[in-house]
């Protein structure tokens, strides 16, 4: 049976949902196998976080190089895992970091590279919404190892518990891959709800909210949701930069998004017009967000969230 | 400093984009300079200018570098006009369908015969949304790679550039020694509207144009294929509510459609 890898997903040192989504993918094209890519001395606590969906096994490779030398470290030791293993895919998460690891990984092996898949069938076939959803497409690579990233929170994960074969893998970092150093990281500010791109429901703020998120987090907390924000929000310090959704953000696809004082600049859409189910709240009855809410209330959103906060309350209890 | 700052010509974001034969449609679509290369064009005449400046004669340069059809000349004339020195445009028929990997091949191959200290690129191109392209140039050209950048900081005496990189993962501090591909986010400055003089200046520089065979490289046809590509059905208009007991609707809704 054919060998298909996963770059195993960590935020912070923590092992994401991402990986099950991941395997649950690979899984359909053949045995997965997870590569922890750790610093020197944690690669066994971090492999242990790979307990979940249907990986078969997990390889580890040490070194701080991956920490030091961020993305270029990383895409150096998993082209030489591809070299050594060809795989018939490779599956990475769709974000900023997994994006550029697949970019170099992809220009390494020879290989054609896929991004932002929100699917990808046993014969390696990817599918991406493109043009701000408006279009589906299909594509497969044709040349070398088919290297995609997928958009987290897209495939309906198989969470089983796994218990993967786990081997050390010795392999050198290249000095090519050492040009740039990391001398310091903040990991992104983490408050007590769910992330973002994991969450499957997102409550986001705007400009409208002018700078008061209380009844945007009260509402968010009702339904266990992440909270996100504008670009309008983020600019004006009111929400930080890690919880902006769009363009130039987070691209996020809950099952359900609502959208509290945002008018729906394309720059807007373009990180949440994937969600399945949109709900917007705003004043003004020609907001253009409003275009593709399947539930749209024109009105205040000080008055209309915490009668909401309620309703949900009141229904849950 | 010898800079290059590549930048693309997409459709305008507001446009109705279609596909046609598995390759983006960008005859019947208006195209703009992609609005992310502006910040890259901006820090680029902003690190020229913190250091003597790239006026004619001046220590710095700035050079454009696009790939793209023969009306992309509009989007460098563009970066031309904020103040960029001059361009390279490579234009060819069998680029046409051209994916990331065969892109950034080409760019890679102009910027190795320019002779570039810094390169410095936008996050994403807002057409293909890949965010690929500066790694890819990065590998190609095996130099060090700063992107995602919000802040640069370049020592042109001692050849070294330091920056902020945010992304999902949070904030790292990078630097590395010349030369480096950078890409820059968003909120790293504001660009310049191009003057009238600016506009002026810019009908006068020099755009070399460049077929594949003077980069000097041939490019393979795309290594991913579209197999087929459908228009999604257009979300159903909404239910819109304005009356008093909204929320009390807006949770019916939710809890109708299992959402709470
Ligand atoms: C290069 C670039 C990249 C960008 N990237 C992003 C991005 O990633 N994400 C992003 O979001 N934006 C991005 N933008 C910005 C985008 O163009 C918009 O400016 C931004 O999304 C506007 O935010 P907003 O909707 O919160 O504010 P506004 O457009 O000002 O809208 C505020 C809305 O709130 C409503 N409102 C006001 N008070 C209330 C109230 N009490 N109750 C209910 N409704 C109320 C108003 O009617 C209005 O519709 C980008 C822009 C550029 C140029
Ligand atoms: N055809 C092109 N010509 C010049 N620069 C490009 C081209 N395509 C991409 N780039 C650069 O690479 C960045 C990221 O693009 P992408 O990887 O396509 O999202 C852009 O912001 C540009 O700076």
């Amino acid at each position: 049976m054919s060998n298909v890898l996963i770059l195993a997903d960590f935020v912070s040192g923590k092992a994401t949902k991402t990986n099950a989504e991941l395997a649950t993918a690979g899984a359909r094209i053949g045995e997965v196998t997870a590569v922890v890519l750790a610093p020197a001395g944690k690669g066994a606590a971090m492999a242990s976080e790979i307990n979940k969906g249907p990986v078969s096994k997990v390889v580890i490779v040490e070194s701080d190089a991956f920490v030091n030398n961020g993305v270029a470290a990383v895409a150096d030791v998993l082209a030489q895992i591809i070299a050594a293993q060809s795989p018939a895919a490779v599956l990475i998460a769709s974000h900023a970091f997994g994006k550029e690891v697949a970019a170099r990984t992809a220009v390494k092996s020879g290989s054609g590279i896929i991004t932002d898949a929100v699917d990808v069938s046993s014969d390696v076939t990817a599918t991406q919404l493109v043009f701000g959803g408006s279009t589906t497409v299909h594509s497969k690579v044709s040349h070398g190892t088919p290297i995609i990233t997928v958009r987290p929170n897209s495939i309906d994960a198989q969470t089983a518990a796994a218990t993967p074969a786990v081997e050390t893998l010795s392999l050198q970092v290249s000095d090519a891959s050492k040009k740039a150093t990391v001398t310091s990281s903040q990991p992104p500010v983490q408050g007590g709800r769910p992330e973002l791109t994991e969450a499957n429901i997102v409550v986001s703020g705007g400009r409208g909210t002018n700078g008061d998120f209380s009844a945007v987090e009260g509402f968010a907390d009702s339904l266990g949701a992440a909270v996100g924000a504008s670009r309008a929000a983020t600019d004006a310090g009111w929400y930080p930069h890690s919880y902006q959704v769009g363009q130039t953000g987070k691209t996020v696809s809950p099952q359900l998004y609502v959208a509290c004082g945002i008018s729906g600049a394309i720059q807007h859409r373009a990180g949440m017009q994937t969600s399945k189910t949109i709900v917007v709240i705003n004043k003004d009855p020609e907001a253009p967000l409003f275009e593709i809410a399947d539930f749209g209330v024109v009105g205040d959103l000080f008055a209309v969230l915490p009668k909401a906060t309620e309703g949900v309350k009141a229904r849950k209890s | 400093m010898k800079i290059a700052v590549c930048v693309k010509q997409v459709p305008d974001s507001w446009a109705e984009k279609k596909m046609v034969n598995g390759i983006l449609d960008r005859e019947n679509v208006d195209a703009v300079l992609n609005d992310l290369d502006e910040y890259a064009v901006e820090e680029a005449l902003r690190i020229a200018e913190a250091h003597g400046g790239n006026e004619e004669g001046g220590p710095h340069t700035v050079t454009v570098i696009s790939m793209g059809p023969e009306r992309a000349t509009e989007a460098v004339r563009k970066a031309l006009s904020m103040g960029a020195n001059d361009a390279i445009l490579v234009t060819d028929a069998k680029l046409a369908g051209a994916d990331a990997l065969a892109t950034s091949a080409v760019l890679a191959a102009v910027i190795e015969k320019g002779g570039f200290d810094l390169v410095i690129c936008g996050t994403e191109s807002t057409d293909a949304r890949m965010s690929v392209v500066p790694a890819m140039l990065a590998e190609r050209l095996n130099v060090a790679q700063l992107t995602f950048a919000s802040k640069v900081e370049v020592d042109p005496a001692a050849k070294k550039v330091s920056i902020t990189r945010v992304t999902e993962a949070g904030v790292d501090e990078m630097n590395a020694a010349f030369p480096c591909v950078i890409s820059v986010v968003e909120k790293i400055n504001e660009p310049r509207y191009p003057s009238f003089k600016g506009i002026m200046a810019a009908k006068k520089k020099s755009i070399e144009s460049r077929d594949l065979a003077a980069v000097g490289v041939s490019v393979d046809s795309a290594w991913s294929l579209v197999a087929d590509s459908s228009p999604r059905p257009p979300r159903a208009a909404g239910i819109k509510v304005s009356d008093d007991n909204s929320a009390e609707q807006m949770v019916s809704f939710l809890a109708e459609k299992k959402l709470i």
